[in-house]
């Protein structure tokens, strides 16, 4: 990306306070998300992809401490006051969630959902500009004007999905997390969800922060992408790249683990994600690597940068000054109990 | 497969009861508001119970003692050194009428509790379980007793029963039975005919389970949640009610024992003439336990409706997590 | 008790499961439905007993309901079900439950299956106790050793545990246990994996593969993913707002797939693939209202190889009207809406609809437009159901084909339900054809 990142995550963390102790959901967490891009953000249930997306925008419950930067432009989200914040969120940072009901006011038209985001944000256009962005915008998701007037209840689950990206994105955000957008839809609108949201760049010049746990929707609809695990990024770079020669291991485990079409012998990955609150030391994957050396268990990984751009969270990839004499040798891992599985 | 050698074995019962005990965690856990309601209003209501227990032993007299070593006491006297409260127009101490009617505000509520309970949280089971014309015929019959003005309702079944079996604890009990069977009905109902959309109960009846035994197993122990916050409010009420019937003149009987609402009538003439003490105290004995029961039911429903129920809050020191090993 | 019969372990034939749906609040006081979901609509298949027959399709589709049906969870509206030779579909629910030691299902939410006021040991062994097995010595000594079968390994630590304390594949492997505990002949798997993650879901189907082998299971799998349905399944069946569009074996479908739906299934199923692109050619729009299905051939309206006889109506006209105006700019969408007056009208499921003009303009007008609309683009499908349009004073008649309604036929290995198939109707719709251009109506 030659431009500026439109955000830029600088060693976030975000910790939830539990009476079983601190959750650490989001370790250190550094991203850059590029104008106009598609980044997607994948992982397993519980790997903090939710949270980091909330932390950006400051979403977060009252229970979470939040650390680290978030640039967007020279500002830094996390020092910046909740009224400032708010005034952002909306005409310059967009959140889509998993279930579309959740912003449509099942007692206000479509027309009136519309009027409101855009006096709230844009004060000072016609009604006759309001009408004309709101259809415009609504069209591009192919809601007929002929349904503007229409309550939320009268549109089926694909079709609120579509509001609900349009009422974000008449506003022109800068930047749009959808979270899980299309998890609960059917098969063959995911598939037209996912192709506006990934002409968003042509049509409205926004990017894309895209949460999923489905691996395929990120091969499909992003430019790059960043995999977690337990609160962590261990791979990030290019889509194609990752996809085609996965350098973390556990990227490569989890797309061996991945149905497809292609399909022919099941894989998983032995045991379960680990403990948020009392994370394995070392590297996190480390019990469950097939790969997993000495000093995996001992040290912390370094993070990385690969020569086609990527940045890697892993041993294998040193760097080898710092792994002392030894620590190469492979790991001998207890078997994981069966109590462990998931 | 191997059998396991050792099976460790746990009684049955236990697990019974370890699935009731672990409905009720929450109020462990309450904090803040909830909490302080929880504790301030048990210990007033325990309180209260401890007085109608011990009555025997605290009262100083029974609750028409009008004399006491040959001599009658002084009528309306004020409180003195002999009679904390006073006394009131018949010459009984008003203190011990105060400690003898709380047990007998407590018996009848307990009875009328009891039965509302036993009739309403079956019907609203079997209602709510099986719906169809067994459900819509229950429903018109606890709709239209709930509709009915309560104090009315209660009133008329205490004059009806009143000929057949005169006036006492019991009837005040049925009457009250009566006016509350449509509030467990209707709650136990409704969250029965969301829990029996549930996935889990479509499991058991593909499992094939009878009704009888899903409504036991799988239904009972996720509604009953709901009856003991319902129930402190419920005896709150079923006070003020009894205490209305006393003041009416539709309580029990002035011989059987002594009852706060029958005591405040007789004090609303005492008012005229300042004399104070024959209406107070029974006055703040009810609104005393009643505040007790109603905080006591409040900070149940905060802690263990889960709507509610807020999270334990605590707070994350990031400094202390600063530099990972 | 099975034995060895030579037909099929589970045989339905001409299922409808119609659900009632409730209308406005008078005629609910008179106690009168308006209208019925057909949420199977005349459904017929084979389960061959020790096959995995897959049940796939989206919402709406039916193939839950179908599941629920064989299993006697929902009454049957019409039809019949065979199991094991045996007629189940009018059975007594006390008839039923002998047989669920038989027939059992796994459900979806494995947070939602497991009633959270019981432990593991009494949810898995609750099928025990119902159908009185054994002493309790002998019932703890099962539920031990099938809880060792589905992986809950070692079963003392799983026993006294609570379902909140499990994970989401624990749970799963709970569901199965208590349905596999009384040895089954016949499961019905729900979407089980749907709601697990990726590198778990492989678990449970390995898990479910093996407890096939090891208990000679027959499994009807219902699930929309094509991916585990092609992993896991020997036949399959698609499902479309409550019938069978194609069932084959399922090489042959995902090999050479017929039905054009099917075609749309298998293109829009993300695939981590890093040389694909998001699929650009999808049919439009979403699966429509049970309660009100299209003409004809149900997928019709969305299929981009539609032609004359597959169910053309008015509501077809509206659709079309929609989403070009949804493309375009105000300024003309405006000038164009104001042609005509109230659409409404045409949301009728009718071959014949009557187009008027706004008040001020002509039936001329409103044909003019529909002209140009169709010289924009005359490819669209929807124009080959039109037969005639006829301008009047103030509406134009506009007329569509007579539906053919869609049959099953067999193509090789699979029998598909699509008209592109079906010899007499390309036949008619050619004849229809020659007779529309030789009459153009103005």
């Amino acid at each position: 990306m030659s431009s500026e990142p439109v955000v830029s995550v600088r060693d976030l963390r975000v910790y939830y306070g539990t009476p079983r102790g601190t959750v650490r959901a989001v370790d250190r967490v550094s991203l850059d998300i590029g104008e106009s891009e598609v980044l997607g953000l994948v992982g397993e249930s519980g790997c903090g992809k939710s949270t980091l997306g909330r932390g950006i925008l400051g979403l977060l419950p009252e229970s979470a401490a939040l650390d680290g930067q978030v640039l967007y432009g020279e500002r830094d989200l996390v020092a910046m006051s909740p009224r400032d914040l708010r005034r952002l969120r909306g005409p310059d940072l967009g959140l889509i969630f998993q279930e579309p009901m959740t912003r449509l006011n099942p007692l206000m038209r479509i027309e009136d959902h519309f009027r409101e985001t855009l006096e709230q944000h844009e004060s000072g256009l016609t009604d006759h500009e309001i009408r004309k962005r709101s259809l415009e915008t609504l069209g591009r998701m192919g809601i007929p004007p002929t349904r503007f007037r229409q309550y939320p209840h009268e549109f089926s689950g694909g079709m609120r999905q579509r509001i609900m990206i349009a009422l974000a994105l008449v506003l022109r955000p800068k930047l749009l997390i959808a979270d899980e957008p299309t998890t609960s839809l059917d098969v063959i609108v995911e598939a037209q969800i996912l192709r506006i949201l990934a002409d968003l760049r042509e049509n409205f010049g926004t990017a894309l922060l895209l949460i999923t746990h489905n691996l395929g929707i990120v091969a499909e609809a992003c430019d790059r992408v960043a995999v977690m695990y337990a609160g962590q990024i261990a791979e990030e770079g290019d889509a194609r790249a990752v996809f085609s020669a996965p350098a973390h291991p556990y990227t490569r485990e989890l797309l061996r683990s991945t149905i497809s079409l292609d399909t022919t012998e099941l894989h998983s990955i032995p045991g379960a994600p680990p403990d948020l609150v009392e994370p394995p030391r070392g590297c996190r994957f480390h019990p469950r690597c097939p790969n997993a050396m000495a000093v995996c268990a001992s040290q912390d990984p370094i993070e990385q940068p690969l020569e086609d751009g990527r940045r890697v969270l892993c041993w294998l990839y040193g760097p080898a000054e710092v792994i002392p004499a030894g620590g190469e040798s492979p790991l001998e891992r207890e078997a994981i109990a069966v109590a462990d599985e998931a | 497969m191997a059998v396991p050698a050792q099976v460790e074995r746990v009684p049955a019962r236990g697990s019974r009861l370890v699935g009731v005990r672990r409905a009720f965690k929450p109020i462990g856990e309450a904090r803040g508001m909830a909490r302080a309601m929880l504790w301030v209003g048990a210990g007033i209501t325990l309180g209260f119970v401890l007085i109608a227990l011990l009555a025997p032993l605290i009262a100083p007299y029974d609750f028409d003692t009008f004399r006491a070593d040959g001599e009658r006491f002084p009528q309306l006297e004020a409180p003195s050194r002999d009679h904390l409260m006073g006394t009131n127009v018949q010459s009984t101490d008003v203190l011990s009428r105060i400690i003898w009617g709380t047990q007998t505000e407590l018996k009848v509520v307990l009875i009328s509790l009891f039965f509302s309970i036993a009739i309403g949280v079956p019907l609203g089971l079997l209602a709510g379980y099986f719906g169809g014309k067994l459900d819509r015929v229950l429903v018109l019959i606890m709709d239209a007793l709930f509709v009915f003005p309560f104090l009315l309702l209660a009133i008329v079944i205490a004059f009806l029963l009143s000929d057949r079996v005169g006036r006492g604890v019991f009837t005040a009990a049925i009457a009250i039975t009566v006016v509350y069977v449509p509030l467990y009905f209707r709650v136990v109902r409704n969250h029965t005919i969301s829990i029996r959309e549930e996935p889990f109960v479509e499991a058991a009846r593909a499992l094939g389970a009878k009704p009888f035994t899903i409504i036991r197993k799988y239904v009972f122990f996720n509604v009953v949640q709901n009856v003991p916050p319902l129930a402190t409010l419920n005896a709150a009420d079923a006070i003020l009610t009894l205490a209305a019937l006393g003041f009416l003149g539709y309580g029990i009987q002035p011989t059987e024992g002594a009852e706060w609402g029958y005591d405040i009538q007789r004090a609303v003439s005492d008012a005229a003439s300042g004399i104070w003490w024959t209406g107070l105290f029974p006055g703040l004995a009810i609104v005393l336990l009643v505040t007790g029961l109603t905080l006591l039911g409040e900070g149940l429903n905060e802690t263990i409706n889960p709507v509610l129920r807020k999270r334990p809050h605590v707070k994350v020191d990031l400094g202390t997590h600063g530099e990972l090993s | 008790m099975h034995d060895a019969v030579n037909g099929p372990l589970v045989a339905i034939r001409g299922l409808k499961t119609y659900y009632p749906i409730r209308g406005s609040f008078l005629q609910r006081l008179v106690g009168r439905e308006a209208g019925y979901v057909k949420a199977v609509d005349d459904v017929s298949l084979e389960l061959r007993k020790g096959e995995v027959l897959g049940l796939v399709g989206e919402s709406g589709s039916g193939k839950t309901t179908l599941g629920r049906t064989l299993l006697g969870l929902v009454p049957a509206t019409e039809g019949s079900i065979e199991f094991d030779g045996r007629e189940i579909t009018h059975m007594s629910e006390r008839e039923l439950r002998v047989l669920r030691r038989e027939m059992q299902i796994v459900f979806q939410d494995p947070h939602a299956s497991l009633n959270p006021a019981m432990t593991i040991e009494q949810s898995v062994g609750h099928p025990l106790q119902i159908h009185g097995v054994g002493s309790a010595a002998e019932r703890r000594r099962r539920i031990a050793e099938t809880l060792e079968t589905v992986g809950l390994a070692p079963p003392e630590q799983f026993m006294e545990k609570y379902p909140s304390d499990l994970s989401g594949g624990q749970k799963q492997r709970a569901v199965i246990a208590r349905a596999i505990i009384l040895n089954p002949v016949l499961l019905v798997a729900d979407e089980p994996v749907s709601m697990l993650d990726m590198s778990v879901r492989a678990k449970i189907l390995q898990l479910m593969l093996d407890l096939k082998r090891e208990l000679d299971l027959t499994y009807l799998y219902i699930t929309h993913d094509l991916a585990t349905a092609k992993f896991f399944c020997d036949r399959i069946a698609i499902l479309y707002l409550g019938r069978i569009v194609e069932i084959g074996p399922a090489e042959a479908i995902y090999e050479s797939p017929r039905h054009p739906y099917t075609k749309a299934l298998l293109r829009a199923i993300p695939e981590p693939d890093p040389l694909r692109t998001v699929p650009r050619d999808l049919p439009r729009g979403e699966v429509p209202d049970a309660a009100r299905p299209p003409l004809g051939c149900t997928f019709h309206p969305r299929c981009p190889q539609a032609f004359e006889v597959c169910g053309w109506e008015s509501r077809d006209l509206r659709d079309l009207l929609e989403t070009r105006w949804a493309h375009q700019e105000e300024e003309r969408y405006v000038a164009e809406r104001a042609l005509l007056d109230d659409l409404d009208p045409l949301d009728a499921a009718a071959t014949r609809a009557s187009v008027r003009a706004a008040g001020g303009h002509s039936g001329a007008e409103v044909l003019e437009l529909l002209e140009t609309i169709r010289h924009e683009d005359p490819d669209e499908p929807f124009w080959r159901g039109v037969g005639r349009m006829t301008a009047a004073d103030r509406h134009v008649d506009v007329e569509w084909e007579e539906p053919l309604a869609p049959r099953p036929l067999v193509d090789g290995e699979v029998t598909v339900e699509c008209h592109l198939y079906d010899e007499d109707a390309l036949a008619e719709a050619s004849r229809r054809r020659a007779a529309t251009n030789g009459t153009t109506d103005r």
